[in-house]
């Protein structure tokens, strides 16, 4: 008898007797899922993993296909970057919170736009209304982006900025501001998210028609190769797909689809994969199940090395690399009973580097109320740091790596994922599966099961449908200044009428004939915001030329 | 044949988190009501002629931005000025509880925040909708 | 509604119908701009199909064109079909007469195209623009035979997609098959359309295809709706051809309806689409089939009305009751489903229920 058969007989006798003592000692559920919806086995065992083989499938760190890590010590080396997403207000209070956040140990900053920024209407735009220094900082000219960064090094530091569709504007502005500190590009660290299918999918910051969304894309992708080598020029994110309602497998599934669009638009654009590959960067989610969500970073990137080895050709091995920042989910978290949410983003920490994160954002626990207080983020950047140097998981590298339900998992994750990149290759990549609403369509519907679920009580969420109890308001909330927006209007009058307002109409005019034409629009954008132009005018040239996106609805 | 309660689901302001619109506007549809959904990026202006345009029963805003104290009372004054205050404006998202009594102040019918079960706000229209 | 009698008629409707996915509201969002721009004040009725389970709906035809909400010269309405015969809700009618009487030039009346709604779109619209999109399916043949009878403007959207032009050759072989049919006389089926675009471009012939547009209306005793003409495949219409092939003269350009490319997002085409929609309803005049043709929908949508009557009294307590126990007959062999018809029908009409 071969040992597998012997597992087998012994497996099998397991099962035997759990369903003779089931009568007795039934189980709390009829069936287990995990946190996706995927059903759960009472056991696994080695069988589970049979017809896998070790070093095709998990390898070693730093090796292909990086199922256990991008590099090959991992945390030993050193702990992911703890990066807090941060920004409100206008540029002075942010640059505040930046410098505390740095004096409390942050290694990375990351930049949170007010929503008129991140679509491109200045701060008087009608649209803005409101809206001005909400939910991150405005920013109109590189005269906000000098006082954003004012003390802060940028040779320094590094910077992730979640900007997407006029990325390669507050790209240009951290290039010039720079310059004015005498840094010199290539001295540059950080990233832009620049991830507009996404927008298109899930977030819905969008400006542009999806042609020259890409054409915006590839044109940084381009530009940064030879300029600011050291930069992430996209994040591309499963994020905010998997905050829209998407289960594990989908989020890895849409994001790697949206990443073969990029690649794909960027290969045909005349770019060789290896000269911008390794500068591609992801974003995920992390929520509550644990081992799903380990088995989900290892799945994708398992999954986008073979894409990028075997489908496109690549030979640096750093293109073959998934490397990813983190955040927390902000959907898990409750506004009911707030506290519980720094067990759940603690939980969340381990998935994140126990998958082998890059960088972290943790959310703080009064996030699903309002904007996060200081003391509430520095709780989150301490749950960070418990695990980093407490916890004793960053000591070994992918410590769950042979557990017969991970691997398992992590088998399970991909091969949904692949079945999903096989549908979008289908109906012909990812941004045609976009505007037929296809992805919109498939995360609609898990969100709307969770929420029934939730409703039905099949899914328990501790304070929110079980265990509640009676609460009074929170107090202490963040709130922003509603003066803000007044006052960055007036900043935007003054510097209208200070400003070379010729120099600015030459330099709009001159991105105007570019964009009509099929140039790289990076020089004449970094043009224009050197001579001030604002982030609205620099928008509406390309508005005039490209259009605007309107998007389909389906339900 | 039956009058279909009829809603108008809109997003006013700049964000684009439509998850939580559009669970509602499915939950309202699978309840039986005609749902009017305007997407994304909608001003109060607008938000109300569609609603007047529609006929409808009730408009339900959300937003999660924080521009809630500029936007909801916008939608409401104007509803007001073009005569149409007896459609019921409700609203959901993620708006501190400290701000719902200045909201009902301003003519918004009901605040639901974030953990909100889609029942409760059918329950909530199905309820006031009957009452006008 | 009987206030509005006798104001309306003024207005030209159009109605606008292809397969989901064709771009039908970015289209009509660009329809109504160019509309506006000629002074023209739009009425818009979009229509979506309503939950067979529950009666509710979603209705997000709005979305593309909301960016007229605020313009006074315009008014978006959307309507359900509540899950009637026919997707196109019997309100449509009505509002699009309320619009009509209430001073609108055009009245659009957008719809989902995949069968008995596009061909009640007819019944009231004056111009019925046939969108398709390359891409969608195989081929032409998504649009099915049935269908194509209603176009009296054709529009290949997304015309900057790969196919769009093999999507207009075969446009333009089926309706010059359907032309070739006509003139060949064969089944009404097919002469509807031919008959009819025929009239209309050269206003030859004269009114013989309206008379024929509703072949089966009310086909036998008990048949409560008006039904679809029997739908043709490619492949029936091209046998029928080689089997008729001796006595087959070919159409000329002059007899088919007009096939135009246009890209609604970028709003390419939509001037010269206004212009055949103008043209097809000034050639309507000119031949004096305006009349008859809105005739032929008054009648349909009386028809349809009563057919919505019988329906209701089937619904009823009483109704049900007698179609229950005629149904039990039918399946225990003791009727034939057309006498239990024939006697429903005949309950029904001596005022069953009223």
């Amino acid at each position: 008898m071969s040992d597998s058969d012997k597992l087998k007989d012994a497996v099998g006798r397991y099962e035997a007797g759990v369903e003779k003592s089931l009568a007795k000692f039934p189980e709390r559920k009829a069936e287990f899922v995990t946190g996706s919806g995927a059903p759960v086995k009472r056991l696994y065992t080695p069988l589970d993993l049979e017809g896998r083989d070790y070093l095709a499938d998990q390898g070693f760190p730093g090796e292909y296909p990086f199922t256990r890590g991008v590099q090959n010590t991992m945390y030993r080396g050193r702990f992911w970057t703890m990066r807090q997403y941060a920004g409100f207000s206008n540029a002075e209070e942010s640059n505040k919170r930046y410098k505390f956040l740095l004096e409390q140990g942050t290694t990375g900053l990351s930049i949170a736009f007010d929503l008129p920024t991140q679509i491109g209407y200045d701060s008087d735009h009608p649209l803005s209304q409101g809206e001005v220094g909400k939910v991150g900082v405005a920013i109109d000219s590189l005269a906000d982006m000098e006082i954003l960064f004012d003390g802060i090094p940028l040779d320094k530091v590094s910077t992730s900025m979640t900007i997407n569709a006029p990325a390669s504007v507050l790209l240009a502005m951290y290039i010039a501001v720079a310059e004015k500190q005498g840094v010199s590009p290539d001295k540059l660290n950080g990233t832009i998210q620049n991830d507009i299918l996404k927008e298109y999918v899930a977030r819905g910051t969008y400006i542009f028609p999806p042609g020259p969304s890409m054409r915006l894309i590839t044109n940084i992708f381009e530009y940064c190769s030879k300029e600011v080598p050291n930069w992430n020029t996209i994040s591309i994110s499963g994020y905010h797909i998997r905050e829209a309602g998407s289960t594990a497998s989908q989020e890895v599934a849409f994001t790697l689809a949206d990443g073969i669009a990029y690649v794909e638009a960027a290969v045909k654009a005349g770019l060789d994969v290896d000269d911008f590959a390794p500068r591609l960067s992801f974003f995920f989610n992390a929520h509550n199940d644990l081992f799903e969500e380990v088995a989900k970073y290892r799945a994708a990137r398992r999954v986008w090395a073979r894409i990028m080895r075997e489908r496109f050709g690549a030979k640096n091995p750093k293109s073959w690399m998934l490397r990813f920042h983190t955040q927390t989910g902000g959907s898990t978290l409750t506004a009911q009973q707030p506290d519980n949410n720094i067990v759940r983003v603690a939980i969340q920490t381990l998935a994140a580097v126990l998958g082998g994160t890059q960088s972290l954002h943790t959310n703080s626990k009064d996030e699903a109320l309002a904007l996060p207080t200081e003391d509430s983020v520095r709780i989150a950047l301490r749950t960070q740091q418990i695990v980093a140097y407490e916890s004793g998981v960053a000591e070994t590298v992918d410590p769950l790596a042979g557990s017969y339900y991970v691997e398992s998992l992590t088998n399970r994750v991909e091969a949904e994922a692949l079945a999903y990149l096989a549908r979008i290759d289908e109906l012909g990549g990812a941004i045609k599966a976009i505007e037929q609403g296809y992805i919109q369509q498939e995360i609609q519907d898990s969100a709307y099961r969770y929420q029934m679920d939730v409703e039905k009580g099949e899914r328990v969420v501790v304070g929110l449908n079980k265990f509640q109890i009676k609460e009074k308001a929170p107090e202490g909330l963040l709130r922003v200044d509603p003066s803000v927006g007044e006052r960055q209007c007036e900043k935007l009058k003054a510097l209208r009428a200070k400003r070379d307002n010729a120099k600015v109409q030459a330099s709009l005019a001159a991105l105007k004939t570019a964009a009509e034409g099929d140039a790289n629009l990076m020089p004449p954008i970094l043009e224009a915001v050197r001579a001030y132009a604002t982030l609205g005018e620099i928008c509406d040239v390309m508005r005039g030329v490209f259009g605007e996106y309107k998007p389909s609805v389906m339900f | 044949m039956d009058r279909k309660i009829r809603v108008l689901v809109a997003k006013p302001g700049l964000d684009g988190h439509d998850r939580g619109a559009k669970v509602i506007a499915r939950a309202l549809r699978d309840d039986g009501m005609e749902v009017i959904y305007t997407g994304l990026r909608q001003t109060p202006e607008q938000i109300v002629q569609a609603a007047i345009q529609e006929d409808v029963d009730v408009v339900a805003l959300s937003i999660l931005s924080g521009a809630h104290n500029h936007l909801f009372p916008r939608v409401t004054e104007l509803l007001k000025e073009k005569g149409a205050e007896d459609v019921l404006v409700i609203g959901g998202g993620v708006i501190p509880e400290a701000d719902y009594g200045f909201l009902m102040s301003k003519g918004i019918a009901a605040v639901f925040g974030p953990g909100t079960p889609t029942k409760a706000t059918i329950d909530f229209i199905r309820e006031h909708v009957r009452q006008k | 509604m009987r206030a509005l009698r006798g104001r309306g008629g003024r207005a030209h409707l159009i109605g606008v119908t292809g397969p989901p996915g064709s771009g039908k509201s970015t289209l009509c969002d660009k329809l109504i701009a160019a509309l506006r721009k000629r002074g023209a004040r739009v009425g818009v009725l979009a229509v979506d199909p309503s939950s067979p389970f529950t009666g509710g709906a979603i209705l997000g035809d709005r979305l593309r064109m909301q960016s007229h909400a605020t313009d006074e010269g315009v008014f978006i309405r959307s309507l359900a079909s509540r899950g009637r015969l026919g997707g196109l809700s019997r309100a449509t009618q009505a509002a699009a007469r309320a619009l009509d009487a209430a001073g609108y030039d055009f009245v659009l009346i957008e719809t989902v195209g995949v069968g008995q709604s596009e061909v009640d779109i007819v019944k009231i619209a004056d111009t019925v623009v046939l969108v398709s999109v390359p891409g969608l399916g195989d081929d032409i043949q998504v649009i099915k035979a049935g269908v194509m009878e209603i176009g009296d403007v054709f529009v290949v959207n997304k015309a900057d997609r790969d196919g769009a032009d093999r999507v207009v050759r075969e446009l333009r072989s089926m309706l010059e098959m359907a032309a070739t049919l006509r003139r060949n006389a064969v089944p009404a089926s097919v002469d509807t359309l031919a008959g009819r675009t025929s009239a209309l471009s050269a206003g030859k012939s004269g009114a013989a295809g309206f008379g024929a547009a509703k072949p089966g209306a009310v086909s036998g005793p008990g048949m409560t709706a008006p039904r679809p003409a029997r739908e043709w495949s490619a492949e029936e219409l091209a046998h029928h051809l080689t089997e008729n092939a001796n006595s087959v003269t070919v159409a000329n350009d002059a007899e088919l309806p007009p096939i135009l490319k246009t890209v609604a997002e970028t709003g390419e085409g939509v001037e010269e689409l206004v212009e055949a929609v103008l043209a097809h309803r000034a050639g309507l005049a000119a031949a004096g089939l305006l009349e008859a043709r809105r005739l032929e929908g008054i009648r349909a949508e009386m028809r349809s009305l009563i057919a919505f009557r019988l329906l209701d009294a089937l619904e009823g307590g009483e109704g049900r009751a007698r179609e229950d126990a005629l149904a039990k007959a039918v399946l225990a062999g003791e009727e034939d489903v057309y006498g239990a018809a024939e006697a429903l029908f005949a309950a029904l009409s001596k005022g069953g229920r009223t």
